[in-house]
């Protein structure tokens, strides 16, 4: 305030303001020096005062006010890009597993991924078994990756866990790299006969997805 | 605009002086491309690629916007409109090659125009700005191009886009679901495929916006030139009309034949024929590779395969899968760091002996082999030669050019452009 009455004391002449509220807009400056003053609206209009002035208050709620709409109206905008309903109600599949022969694996289609489901044989379960778990990237016992009793049956997500190419050796003739498991093209990963990572950038083993076998011979996936 | 010798715009007729009064755009583009912008009456044609750049920009857009007008981005119609286009529409093979190809051409415009940059210090003082804009620019049309080899649904469309989302599944925590937010799905499906097509379209104008900064922050010191000695007067620059407005009318008319020519006999040959097979989400091709331009960054990628931890302790620090990532990404935002990396006051490599044989020895020879190896599969051979680059890539930037600016002693400077060009000193030609 004590700003305001030097200014008028050393400034210009205070001036008579028009009549109406137009007018005073019009002389917005004189209004300050003239007719209507900081004190006529009851606020410290001290501009040139260091520190906090009333006016800060103001101005942080407004632009709080509008930030919190702006992050209103980004929330829609930004979860529309997740995976929409009628994506996620593809979740699950039934499988029927007795067609696979020991030894075979087929693909299947799950959530719009590729399944890997293997029937190993004995030496390809004793080999994922004999393995040192300690020594590996990502550790697991092939029994922590299957079913109790259905150690046979490997189900895992044909997707490599590096950048999501789909690995080799599910189909007849195809590699199964240095580990007898899959091997994928993409970057060189190879997975041993549990679809773990033995060598390559992939970082984790091929992913078990939830399963259950809902009889002796189907499978549900998801 | 930046010299006071600069010429005026003088509106002629009473229509154009009226039109100058009101928005003086007319004088906008005479003082940013016509006879109201000095320039360095010394430059080369590589001086040339920023126009074309510019061009091939605009080829993009103009046929972009046409296919557009026939394409159908559907994950069951995809693959069968481009198919469309390529057989049933009026030119559309034209229309279409010109877009597949006019992007290549962008690249290699693009490259050639960073390469001066790296070459001629132009990204030194008082430069900066443009070169920071530029390194966007070139974010941005990575993109770009990324999004619409996405489009067509072949398989190299669909692997690409699963194996560059992929690279976001890196980050830890955050990574799986970031990915299935950018995709709107587990894999790339049709709420990928859309929003593609959508951000496809948007970005080239971004780029556009991008690039009218770039050249407003060009306008303010104006162009460096091939000796990187700053303009001292008149005498070294002439005015952009006529002079490089022919220059660079003849340099875009060399690049058009060029284009023209891939385009009409060897449309595929920068492509890959698998993207010619419908996409297959079960099965990836035998050997997928990006588009030619991506292939130096592919290759800095699969240089790691090894996690990086505390040796004989099973210590991870990262994994082989992030550190891939990271370096990929940081071997294009360390180019953001350049003008601070590259301390020496002489812009031009013509007089700087030791950052030239690093430069045409260390960096030429490491970027060919990285673009060499990322287009080989991931045998073991290729993979030290790319650890190699990439180690060299890193260190060239970020441990030789510092160390090169600090010890290097700069062959004598002319005194002005004037003085290179002519061999006078700068009081005789001045004179
Ligand atoms: C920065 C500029 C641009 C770049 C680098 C670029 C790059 C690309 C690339 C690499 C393809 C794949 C070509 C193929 O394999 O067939 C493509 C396709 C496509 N682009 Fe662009 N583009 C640009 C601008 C635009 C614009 C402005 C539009 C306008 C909407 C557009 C619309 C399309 C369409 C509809 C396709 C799919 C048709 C096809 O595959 O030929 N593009 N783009
Ligand atoms: S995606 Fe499998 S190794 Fe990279």
């Amino acid at each position: 305030m004590s700003t305001v009455k030097k200014t008028k004391s050393t400034g210009k002449k205070p001036v008579k303001a028009p009549k109406g509220p137009a007018a005073v807009a019009l002389n917005a400056d004189k209004a300050t020096s003239g007719g209507i003053t900081a004190d006529d609206l009851g606020v410290e209009n001290n501009d040139q005062a260091p520190g906090v002035r009333r006016r800060d208050f103001i101005h942080i709620a407004t632009v709080s006010f509008a930030g919190v709409g702006a992050a209103a109206v980004a929330m829609p905008l930004v979860s529309q890009m997740s995976a929409s309903a009628d994506v996620l109600a593809l979740a699950s599949i039934e499988v029927d597993v007795a067609a696979i022969q020991t030894g075979q694996s087929i693909k299947t289609s799950w959530r719009k991924q590729p399944v890997f489901i293997r029937n190993l044989t004995p030496a390809e379960v004793e080999e994922a078994n004999k393995v040192d778990v300690g020594g590996l990237r990502d550790p697991q016992t092939l029994a922590d990756r299957t079913k109790p009793g259905k150690e046979n049956w490997l189900i895992t997500l044909g997707v490599c866990t590096h950048l999501g190419c789909v690995p080799l050796g599910a189909a007849a003739g195809e590699v199964k790299g240095e580990y007898g498991g899959y091997f994928c093209p993409c970057h060189g990963s190879h997975y041993d006969t549990a679809a773990r990572i033995r060598k390559g950038p992939a970082p984790t083993n091929l992913v078990v997805p939830e399963f259950a076998f809902i009889s002796d011979t189907v499978v549900k996936i998801g | 605009m930046s010299f006071p010798w600069a010429q005026e715009y003088k509106p002629q007729g009473t229509v154009s002086k009226w039109v100058d009064e009101r928005l003086p755009l007319p004088r906008l583009v005479y003082n940013a491309v016509g006879a109201g912008y000095p320039v360095p009456r010394n430059l080369n044609y590589f001086w040339n690629f920023g126009v074309l750049a510019g061009v091939a920009l605009v080829i993009q857009i103009v046929t972009g916007i046409v296919l557009a007008m026939h394409y159908y981005a559907s994950v069951d119609g995809a693959f069968n409109s481009v198919e469309h286009i390529m057989r049933d529409v009026n030119a559309g093979w034209f229309l279409r090659y010109a877009h597949m190809n006019g992007a290549s051409f962008f690249f290699i415009v693009v490259y050639i125009h960073i390469f001066r940059g790296l070459f001629y210090g132009s990204y030194k003082a008082p430069r900066e700005m443009i070169w920071l804009l530029g390194v966007t620019i070139f974010l941005l049309m990575m993109a770009t191009a990324f999004m619409g080899y996405v489009l067509p649904w072949g398989q190299m469309s669909f692997w690409g886009a699963q194996v560059i989302t992929g690279f976001f599944s890196a980050i830890p925590l955050v990574g799986e679901p970031l990915r299935q937010l950018l995709l709107g799905g587990f894999a790339p499906d049709q709420a990928a495929l859309n929003r593609f097509f959508s951000l496809h379209y948007l970005m080239p104008f971004v780029i556009a916006g991008v690039i009218i900064l770039h050249i407003w922050a060009l306008h303010i010191p104006g162009s460096s030139n091939p000796t990187g000695v700053s303009i001292k007067g008149e005498q070294d620059t002439v005015p952009f009309h006529p002079y490089y407005t022919a220059k660079d009318g003849f340099g875009l008319g060399i690049f058009l034949i060029f284009f023209v020519a891939v385009t009409f006999f060897a449309p595929n040959m920068l492509g890959h024929p698998d993207n010619y097979i419908p996409a297959n989400p079960l099965s990836t091709p035998a050997h997928i590779v990006p588009e030619w331009y991506f292939l130096p960054f592919y290759a800095i990628l699969k240089a790691f395969t090894v996690d990086f931890g505390i040796p004989f302790t099973g210590v991870i620090i990262i994994e082989a899968k992030l550190m891939g990532v990271l370096a990929m990404f940081g071997s294009i935002l360390l180019l953001f760091f350049l003008p601070w990396l590259d301390t020496s006051p002489v812009r031009s490599g013509h007089y700087r002996p030791l950052f030239r044989k690093f430069f045409w020895f260390g960096l030429i020879p490491c970027l060919v082999l990285l673009t060499y190896c990322g287009g080989k599969p991931p045998y073991t051979q290729w993979v030290i030669l790319s650890q190699i680059a990439a180690a060299y890539y890193f260190i060239h930037f970020l441990i030789i050019l510092p160390i090169v600016s600090r010890i290097e002693r700069p062959l004598p400077l002319p005194n002005s452009i004037t003085e290179a060009v002519t061999g006078k000193p700068l009081e005789t030609a001045a004179a």
